[in-house]
């Protein structure tokens, strides 16, 4: 019998895939393509204390091998989150993570011990890696201090094990995990996006109406493996790796690197299915290497 | 229900300086209705982004969609070159619509007389909603606004319409745009359905005053199914499902009560 359960701060996740926040909604859009009862987790859309409206558009724009988003964390609120979202993802039989974003730390907070009181939330992955916001959320990720602190005030605040989801656009992506560990975070995920810029050449515009935007897609996940094999060298709590993974040997490739577990981003919009075709591209990944049991490989290189 | 599916090609022919018109098999033909749209993929790997691209057609046997699309980047150039017998992906089918049963009961007299603006390459998928309408008994009023006399789909309109043409540069119909052939020509209705550029849909707002416009809109997109938030319109009101002053053109729309949407 083959084991693709893995666990994360003592939560178990029936196998290794999630999605990556933002991309997937929460999960009800993507429901009409892939049963929610196959993943491992569902991370859901950032939610902030109060409802968020977002940049101006255009906020996406293609680019080589991926995109751009300066989507600016438009969300309900968390009030609309708890009486929509929850209910319908407590239908699912799939661990719930709910990304947490925030322009302050008492905004975090707030979030934070609303969700405490959620029987349906397993885990808070907590966004301070957003570069499209002005205040708040990347200016927390990018400064050791910084993420060290908010990570003991947000700890402080919830029993809910705490993922803290950091940013690559730091000089060194181990000193940023040590910082969330030191800080005491049950877990870190990354990468989040990527800093970048395109230019319409034709009109002489930017073609983001924030100018800059985050990178994601196939583009960027060498980039991607190389900070997750480096952060989990450099913390003991788990890894959830992320970036550009489109198939079950890029997630694979990433919990070698060090990855625990795996998120699909972009990809989703590419292939709405990516999610559980990672599953099957494991599991036979698994079969092919007479594999019993996936934590077999994590950090294995 | 929505899905990722491999079309085959039946068809493609260019109609009219880099307009193709496309014909593609498809189970999605299935639920495709006039102001729905699907997303295209190209073969490339360097563009991963599904285009969106409006019906313009569904088969009597509900068995092929019809794409009338202007090649306007490394996507649509890509599709250009597709041919009959060719396999390409696809993500539908997307988007709200057009209401008809809406459509037909907004009326002062019967049968509703319901008008269709159509601009550049935003006339394809007025030419689905004028088969939809005539057939539910609607009296339909076309008027197709085009750079010159190197027009597309035109004589198709008079089939289920009342058809009327602009043209920037005078060489055909009305010298001008849409809005100026419907006064030129004294056209009555009880209510309107346009797309085609923002400045055009702009006007028409302005235009339509007291009587209900329906809009297509267009914006960038990525995932085209509501999760990513890329594709915003802001609203008037708060929106049901954002809760804050923005509807998902992808899911919410494409198809917008002009009155409902700042544009």
């Amino acid at each position: 019998m083959m084991k693709t359960e893995v666990n994360i701060a003592g939560v178990t996740f029936k196998n290794p895939v999630m999605e990556g926040s933002g991309t997937f909604g929460s999960g009800m859009e993507y429901s009409e393509f892939v049963d929610l009862n196959r993943l491992g987790a569902v991370v859901t859309k950032g939610v902030a204390n109060v409802p968020w409206p977002g940049n101006p558009t255009p906020r996406v724009c293609e680019v080589y091998g991926g995109m751009l988003n300066a989507i600016g964390l438009q969300n309900p609120g968390i009030e609309v989150f708890c009486e929509r979202d929850l209910p319908f993802l407590a239908k699912y039989d799939t661990r719930v993570i709910v990304n947490v974003c925030g322009r302050s730390v008492e905004d975090y907070v707030e979030v934070a011990e609303r969700l405490s009181g959620e029987d349906r939330v397993d885990m808070l992955e907590i966004n301070v890696s957003c570069p499209n916001v002005k205040e708040g959320a990347i200016a927390f990720g990018t400064d050791r201090k910084c993420l060290e602190n908010i990570t003991k005030e947000i700890k402080a605040h919830t029993k809910k094990p705490v993922i803290m989801k950091l940013t690559p656009n730091v000089t060194s992506i181990a000193e940023m995990a040590m910082a969330a560990e030191s800080g005491g975070a049950d877990a870190i995920s990354l990468i989040n996006t990527i800093t970048g810029m395109k230019i319409d050449i034709e009109r002489r515009r930017f073609a983001l109406a924030n100018k800059t935007g985050g990178m994601s897609g196939p583009a960027i996940k060498p980039i991607a493996v190389r900070m997750v094999y480096q952060a989990s060298h450099a913390v003991k709590i788990p890894v959830i790796g992320m970036g550009g993974i489109a198939t079950g040997e890029d997630a694979i490739e990433f919990m070698m690197a060090g990855a625990t577990a795996v998120s699909v981003g972009m990809m989703n919009f590419v292939n709405p299915y990516a999610t559980t075709d990672c599953i099957k591209g494991i599991e036979d990944y698994m079969t092919r290497h007479g594999i019993e049991d996936i934590n077999e490989i994590i950090g294995c290189v | 229900m929505k899905a990722k599916v491999t079309g085959k090609v039946i068809s493609q022919s260019c109609i009219a300086p880099g307009i193709y018109d496309l014909r593609i098999e498809t189970d999605l033909a299935q639920d495709a209705h006039a102001g729905q749209f699907v997303g295209v993929f190209t073969k490339d790997a360097s563009t991963l982004l599904p285009r969106p691209i409006s019906i313009c057609g569904v088969s009597d046997d509900k068995k092929s969609i019809r794409l009338v699309y202007r090649v306007a980047g490394k996507g649509t150039d890509e599709f250009s070159g597709l041919e009959e017998g060719d396999e390409v992906k696809l993500l539908g089918v997307l988007g709200n619509g057009y209401d008809i049963e809406k459509l037909s009961s907004i009326r002062t007299s019967a049968p509703s007389r319901v008008l269709l603006l159509g601009g550049g390459i935003g006339i394809p998928p007025m030419l689905q909603l004028a088969r939809e309408l005539s057939a539910a008994g609607v009296k339909v009023i076309s008027v197709m606004g085009y750079r010159d006399d190197r027009t597309f789909l035109l004589d198709e309109f008079t089939a289920y319409s009342d058809t009327y043409v602009a043209t920037e540069d005078g060489s055909l119909g009305t010298k001008g745009n849409v809005l100026d052939a419907v006064r030129e020509n004294g056209i009555e209705f009880d209510c309107i359905c346009a797309c085609g550029p923002m400045p055009m849909l702009r006007a028409i707002k302005t235009f339509a005053g007291e009587k209900k416009a329906f809009i297509s809109l267009e914006e960038r997109m990525a995932c085209g199914v509501g999760a990513c938030l890329g594709c915003v319109v802001k609203t008037g009101e708060v929106n049901h499902h954002s809760h804050v002053n923005n509807a998902r053109i992808c899911t919410d729309g494409p198809v917008f009560e002009a009155s409902e949407v700042e544009i």
